[in-house]
C-alpha cells in the first residue's frame, strides 16, 4: 500500500478498502492497546465497546480511561472530550466546502467517522480529485469497524496482558502519525508548518498546557503556513 | 483498581460521544457548498500536517513528561527507521512495522 500511488481501480468497496488498509493495519493494534488499557482501569466489556462505538476518538479514549481510572468527575471528562475533539471542527471545515452536493444524511455519517486519521485519508483523496460519496463513507465505516475490533479483542485479552510495552502497541498511534504525516508533506512549506506545529506542541505539553495544546499548535502552524505561503504568492488560486 | 459504577461510565461515555460529534459535524452543515475565501482554504490546507506533527511529536520527544532527546528514548529511536521508510519508500504499513519492530526490539534487547 504505498501512500504515492494514483487512485485505486475497482469498485468503490474495494477502492475503500484499497485506501482505508494503512489505517486498519494502525486501528487494530492501537484499538487493542485501549481495550487493554481501559480492561485493567476496570471499565466492563460492553462499556469498552460502547466507546468505541459510540465516541470513536484515539487519544480521546485513551485520556478518559485514564481520567476514568483517577476518578475524575463525569463533567471534567465530557469537557476534557470536548476541548481534545475541537480539532475536528478544522477537519470538518476543510472538507466541507467540496461536499455541497451531499446530502444531510451522508454529511451526519462522513461526520460521525471523521478521525485524525480518516480526515488525512479523505484529504488525500480529495488531492486526487473530487470525493465518492460511497468510496468516502465506506472509508470511515471500515476504519470504524476495525477500531472497534480492536478494542474488543484488546478487552477479551485485557486480564490476560497487563502490559502492553513489551510488543511496543505504545508506539503503533506516533508510528501511524508518523505515517501520515509523511504522506501529507508535500511541499517544504508543509515541512516548515510540520516542525513548528510540532515544536510549538511539545514546548505546551511541556509547560502543563496539555489540553489546549494540540489545537494551539496546529493553528499557530497553519495560520505560519498561510502567511508564508501568502507572501510568497499573494492571492493566486 | 478503583471499582467503577458502569451506568456512570456508560453516561459519561454518551456525553463524550455528544462533545465529540458536535465539533465534527458543525461545520459540514453549516459550510457545505459554500466558497470560502481563499485565504481560509490556503490555511485548511496546512491544518493536516500541522496537526499530525502536533500530536506526534510530543509523543515522541516528551512520551514521559519530559523532553528527552538521549539515546535511552525508545520512541525517538523507533521514529528513525518509521520515518525512513514512509519517506523512501512511501509504504504506510512498512512504516508502522518498521517503526513498532525497532521499538519491540530495543525494548527486548535492552532489558
Amino acid at each position: 500500500m504505498s501512500l504515492k500511488k494514483g487512485p485505486p481501480k475497482g469498485g468503490f468497496l474495494w477502492r475503500a478498502a484499497c485506501r482505508v488498509a494503512p489505517v486498519v493495519l494502525g486501528y487494530v493494534p492501537v484499538g487493542f492497546a485501549y481495550g487493554v488499557l481501559a480492561k485493567n482501569a476496570g471499565l466492563s466489556t460492553q462499556n469498552i465497546l460502547s466507546m468505541s462505538v459510540l465516541v470513536f476518538a484515539g487519544s480521546a479514549q485513551f485520556i478518559a480511561v485514564g481520567l476514568l481510572a483517577a476518578g475524575a468527575s463525569m463533567a471534567g471528562i465530557v469537557l476534557t472530550t470536548f476541548v481534545v475533539n475541537l480539532r475536528h471542527l478544522l477537519f470538518a471545515a476543510a472538507l466541507s466546502p467540496s461536499l455541497g452536493t451531499w446530502r444531510r444524511r451522508d454529511l451526519s455519517l462522513l461526520a460521525f467517522e471523521l478521525t485524525d486519521e480518516t480526515f488525512a485519508l479523505h484529504a488525500g483523496a480529495l488531492r486526487q480529485g473530487p470525493l465518492s460519496r460511497a468510496e468516502t463513507l465506506a472509508v470511515g465505516v471500515m476504519a470504524q469497524a476495525a477500531w472497534v475490533l480492536g478494542s474488543m479483542l484488546g478487552a477479551v485479552a485485557g486480564a490476560e496482558i497487563g502490559d502492553v510495552r513489551p510488543i511496543a502497541l505504545d508506539f503503533a498511534l506516533p508510528a501511524m502519525f508518523i505515517a501520515l504525516l509523511a504522506g501529507q508533506v508535500k511541499t517544504r512549506t508543509h515541512l516548515a508548518v510540520a516542525l513548528f506545529s510540532g515544536i510549538l506542541s511539545t514546548a505546551l505539553a511541556l509547560s502543563g498546557v496539555d489540553r489546549f495544546g494540540v489545537l494551539a499548535a496546529t493553528l499557530a502552524g497553519a495560520a505560519l503556513g498561510t502567511l508564508w505561503q501568502s507572501s510568497i504568492r499573494p492571492t493566486s488560486s | 483498581m478503583a471499582i467503577l459504577d458502569q451506568t456512570d461510565v456508560f453516561l459519561t461515555i454518551l456525553g463524550m460521544a455528544l462533545a465529540t460529534y458536535l465539533p465534527r459535524a458543525a461545520p459540514l452543515v453549516f459550510l457545505s457548498g459554500r466558497t470560502l475565501p481563499p485565504l481560509v482554504v490556503r490555511f485548511l490546507g496546512f491544518v493536516p500536517a500541522a496537526v499530525l506533527a502536533a500530536l506526534l511529536f510530543p509523543s515522541v520527544f516528551a512520551s514521559q513528561g519530559r523532553l528527552d532527546l538521549s539515546p535511552g528514548n525508545v520512541f525517538l529511536l523507533g521514529s528513525i527507521p518509521a520515518t525512513l521508510v514512509a519517506w523512501r519508500t512511501g509504504s504506510f504499513f512498512g512504516a508502522v512495522a518498521a517503526g513498532m519492530g525497532t521499538v519491540a526490539a530495543l525494548r527486548y534487547f535492552g532489558g
